[in-house]
């Protein structure tokens, strides 16, 4: 039986079990490939996405639990990449191989809207939940501080 | 409320984003674009990107310039300093390059014209970049030849600047003369310009990927969807060198979305790098449900002889083999034996560290589709050319039916060239005739990688009244695959000690090891430096101070060493509590300093305040990649020094994922400062991977200055660091 979900403004019915973690509906059922798979435990935060506003690991929060709310993914951001957070991530040049920085970009977004210029102490609070192999965290940082100049993320 | 049709909707924008044709994600002013990667070669030829002068170039008549980049990019900033070298001699204006990854089936059946299509070893800029300036000077020479031509001048009066050509009162641009460039043919390659003529290369350049990585745009191979495609997850033996004794397909039939159960054969017994293993895969219409069925699958396993191998009995070898003479001596230069035999200021150290997984943030995938005609292949690589190889062979096709499409990379630090992944797939969409994406877990990835090798090793010294080393001994004890790893900072020792002698002994294991940014450095980087550091105090010297003694007439070493010295404000003398310290490595070509400043509390909780990098590796082509791969570099030994090493018991790691393998966080990663100190002077070095190996010494070093304690192993979180 199809399920209904609200991702990026549009509502999308998907035949699946209720309990499929939201990170596999978006990427092999929906075809929203910018939520990445980095560990499937809610360690790595490379799935975040957002629920109602609230960045959530999408790998371990199930379709039935975002029936009724609001799912806003990186590929819903922005038409066009003009979210301060990304033009921010452009400026200094923050991605390597950038797997991680749509969840990054996403936990930012999320920041910046509940606290619009945050300490270095709560940058790193916020963003202490997704992990960066290449080792971006102080252009992740200067560009948060550069997308909080900005303001209206 | 707009409802959208998801299965045509999904197939049209991931195969048309996959195409090659598309521009991904949106241009930027003064920031080059880079594109997709070709994924067919029809639409390769057809992407309007204008004549071919090369096969690394082609322009078209606006005059955009399209190089084609034969390496991996996996964060490295490849496709930009491809692009950057080819600019630099054609001399375009560099807001008219974009950057494509180029073809290998091309490549593998056109006679190589890229000579290679690796990526590693930190090798892209600093041994390719003469061939990859000789195709931009050979093309704009082209150019120039058919404008000459065309005005009936000698080629030595045309003038090829900034994408035009002109002489006297000629004018044409480099779109209008590419068609006739083309078909011209020098009697005599040009030479490359000297470094002092540069007004590109060696200029900072923003990398051309960013704007894909900032909308979820960017194709990595777990991203690509093609029409037809089921899933595929796979274990092998948990234990390496285990096989699949039966498994119970019966058990999960009845699972949504089933489609098989796969089993992969092993056909040798002694398993190269990419060679096929013992495994077992389930297919289904979803990853999630073949993952979940995978989980639920019975499966016996033969964990073979591995399965009683663990760390503590490797340590307990390498500690007694650390005692004995080794068969043969890797390195020697006089002999230290009788001088140490003799006693005197005898100074003695012994350190080790774990094995260390690459976890690179995106899991190894591959898409493979094998059909009647061809082989198609998306995969984690860090050579598409080989990986066309390896397909072709599991196939059984003839490597020109074999298509491996460039995508970006994930990551990939070594492990890219070192796993049975497309193999894997290509058998399992053999055996199942459709095409299938296979992607392997954290779990699986942790398990299967070809990890770092441990290190054990053990220094003597004996010290003249100067309190310098005359004479040193050392053991190293390394894993029996790639025993040569334990030798590199050791048997090439740069420090001047007069009688010398490196032993090597190794020790058995089941686990897979191969590269893992900065092989073997990484690890005696650790080991040689602290050792450095306790000569040094031992003689009564500065750290800084023996350094630069023990290294004199090694220019490189010497001029790193005193732009440290300048800029560090390096000292032995803070208040207890607080310390700094120093290491110096050469890897991968290139001379690099750290020096970490730290602060300890009396409850021994470790706050790294800053590192400061200082880089020589000859020359640098773009000072802002060269800065982000310090960086990266940094945290990637910051990451494994503080909370890694993996835990091998029963044969196979315990570590599972991220919640038992941790891993560097924002709030870990101190304040990194990167300064050049380029030698320039003819040789270039490597700078992907060279600011890790001096890193966790340094610290360590500066460990020692704040507590007196001396740090002798990895992790530090390991470590009692309290003091009183």
């Amino acid at each position: 039986m199809a399920i209904s979900v609200n991702v990026n403004g549009k509502s999308v019915d998907v035949d699946v079990e209720p309990d499929t973690p939201l990170l596999w509906v978006l990427r092999d059922t929906i075809g929203l490939t910018g939520t990445k798979y980095g560990c499937g435990i809610a360690q790595c935060g490379a799935c975040t996405v957002h629920v109602d506003g609230q960045p959530v690991k999408s790998c371990n929060t199930n379709l039935a639990a975002v029936v009724g709310k609001k799912v806003m993914t990186i590929e819903g951001l922005s038409a066009d990449a003009s979210n301060p957070v990304q033009k921010a991530w452009i400026q200094h040049t923050v991605p390597q191989c950038g797997y991680c920085q749509s969840g990054q970009i996403l936990a930012a977004v999320a920041l910046l809207r509940r606290v619009p210029n945050p300490s270095d102490r709560e940058i790193d609070e916020a963003m202490a939940g997704n992990i960066c192999r290449c080792g971006t965290y102080a252009q992740i940082k200067e560009a948060i501080q550069t997308a909080a100049k900005m303001g209206n993320v | 409320m707009t409802k959208m049709d998801i299965s045509r909707r999904t197939f049209i924008r991931t195969t048309m984003a996959a195409g090659g044709g598309m521009v991904l994600g949106f241009h930027i002013p003064g920031i080059p674009a880079v594109e997709a990667a070709p994924i067919l070669p029809e639409l390769w030829k057809s992407t309007g990107e204008g004549t071919e002068i090369n096969a690394w170039l082609s322009i078209d008549a606006k005059g955009i310039v399209t190089v084609r980049c034969p390496h991996t990019e996996m964060g490295q900033g490849g496709m930009t300093s491809v692009a950057q070298l080819v600019a630099e001699e054609l001399d375009v204006p560099w807001e008219n390059v974009r950057s494509y990854l180029a073809d290998a089936n091309r490549f593998v059946t056109r006679g190589q014209e890229y000579k290679d299509m690796s990526t590693g070893g930190s090798n892209l800029v600093r041994a390719r970049h003469p061939h990859i300036l000789q195709a931009g000077a050979s093309a704009r020479e082209r150019l120039k030849e058919a404008a000459a031509k065309a005005w009936g001048v000698d080629r030595s009066k045309v003038v090829a600047k900034q994408g035009v050509l002109t002489s006297g009162d000629k004018r044409g641009t480099y779109g209008e003369f590419a068609t006739a460039a083309a078909a011209i043919t020098l009697a005599e390659e040009p030479k490359i310009k000297p470094f002092k003529d540069w007004w590109l290369a060696g200029k900072e350049v923003a990398r051309m990927d960013v704007a894909t990585k900032v909308d979820g745009s960017a194709v990595y191979p777990i991203d690509v969807r093609i029409p037809g495609m089921v899933y595929a997850a796979v274990k092998s033996s948990p234990v390496p060198g285990g096989k699949v004794k039966s498994f119970n397909a019966d058990a999960i039939k009845g699972r949504p979305g089933i489609i098989g159960v796969v089993e992969l054969k092993q056909t040798k017994d002694k398993l190269a790098n990419a060679d096929l293993r013992s495994a077992v895969a389930v297919v289904a219409d979803s990853f999630y449900r073949a993952k979940t069925a995978l989980d639920l699958l019975p499966i016996e396993w033969d964990f073979g002889p591995g399965a009683d191998n663990s760390y503590d009995k490797m340590n307990a070898l390498a500690k007694e083999a650390l005692n004995k003479d080794a068969p043969h001596a890797e390195e020697v230069r006089g002999d230290p034996r009788p001088i140490l035999a003799k006693g005197g200021k005898v100074v003695e150290g012994e350190y080790s560290r774990p094995y260390e997984c690459h976890v690179p943030m995106g899991p190894p995938a591959c898409v493979a589709n094998v059909t009647a005609d061809k082989v198609e292949i998306w995969s984690f690589t860090q050579n598409v050319a080989a990986t066309l190889l390896l397909a072709a062979d599991q196939s059984g096709r003839q490597p020109k039916d074999v298509f491996v499409y460039g995508t970006q990379q994930s990551g990939a630090f070594g492990l890219g060239n070192a796993i049975d992944l497309t193999r894997q797939a290509v058998e399992i969409s053999k055996q199942v005739g459709k095409p299938v994406k296979l992607i392997w877990t954290r779990e699986e990835n942790i398990l299967q990688a070809r990890s770092r090798p441990p290190i054990w090793a053990r220094f003597k010294a004996v010290l003249d009244d100067k309190g310098l080393p005359t004479a040193m001994l050392a053991r190293a004890v390394g894993e029996s695959e790639v025993p040569d790893y334990a030798d590199r900072g050791i048997a090439n020792m740069s420090y001047q000690i007069p009688n010398y002698r490196y032993e090597r002994h190794v020790v058995p294991s089941n686990i897979p090891v191969g590269p893992n940014r900065a092989p073997g450095n990484n690890n005696n980087g650790f080991t040689i430096e602290q050792f450095a550091d306790e000569m040094a105090l031992a003689g009564g010297w500065d750290p800084l101070e023996w350094r630069l003694k023990m290294t004199e007439g090694l220019e490189p070493f010497q001029r790193v060493l005193k732009k440290l010295k300048e800029v560090s404000g390096f000292t032995t003398k803070l208040p207890k509590g607080r310390g700094m310290g120093i290491a110096v490595v050469e890897s991968h070509g290139s001379v690099v300093a750290a020096c970490a400043t730290v602060e300890v509390s009396r409850r021994g909780a470790l706050n790294i305040e800053k590192i400061l990098i200082v880089s020589n590796t000859g020359y640098v082509l773009n000072p802002r990649a060269a800065r982000e791969q310090v960086y990266g570099s940094t945290a990637w030994e910051l990451s494994h020094a503080l909370n890694g090493g993996l835990n091998l018991q029963n044969g196979r790691f315990q570590n599972t994922n991220f919640d038992t393998y941790k891993l560097l966080r924002m709030p870990d990663m101190p304040t990194v400062e990167s300064v050049f100190a380029m030698s320039e002077n003819n040789w270039w070095g490597g700078f992907g991977e060279t600011a890790g190996p001096p890193t966790p010494p340094a610290v360590a070093n500066a460990i020692f200055f704040a507590t007196g304690k001396r740090v002798r192993a990895t992790p530090f979180v390991k470590a009692d660091l309290s003091w009183a």
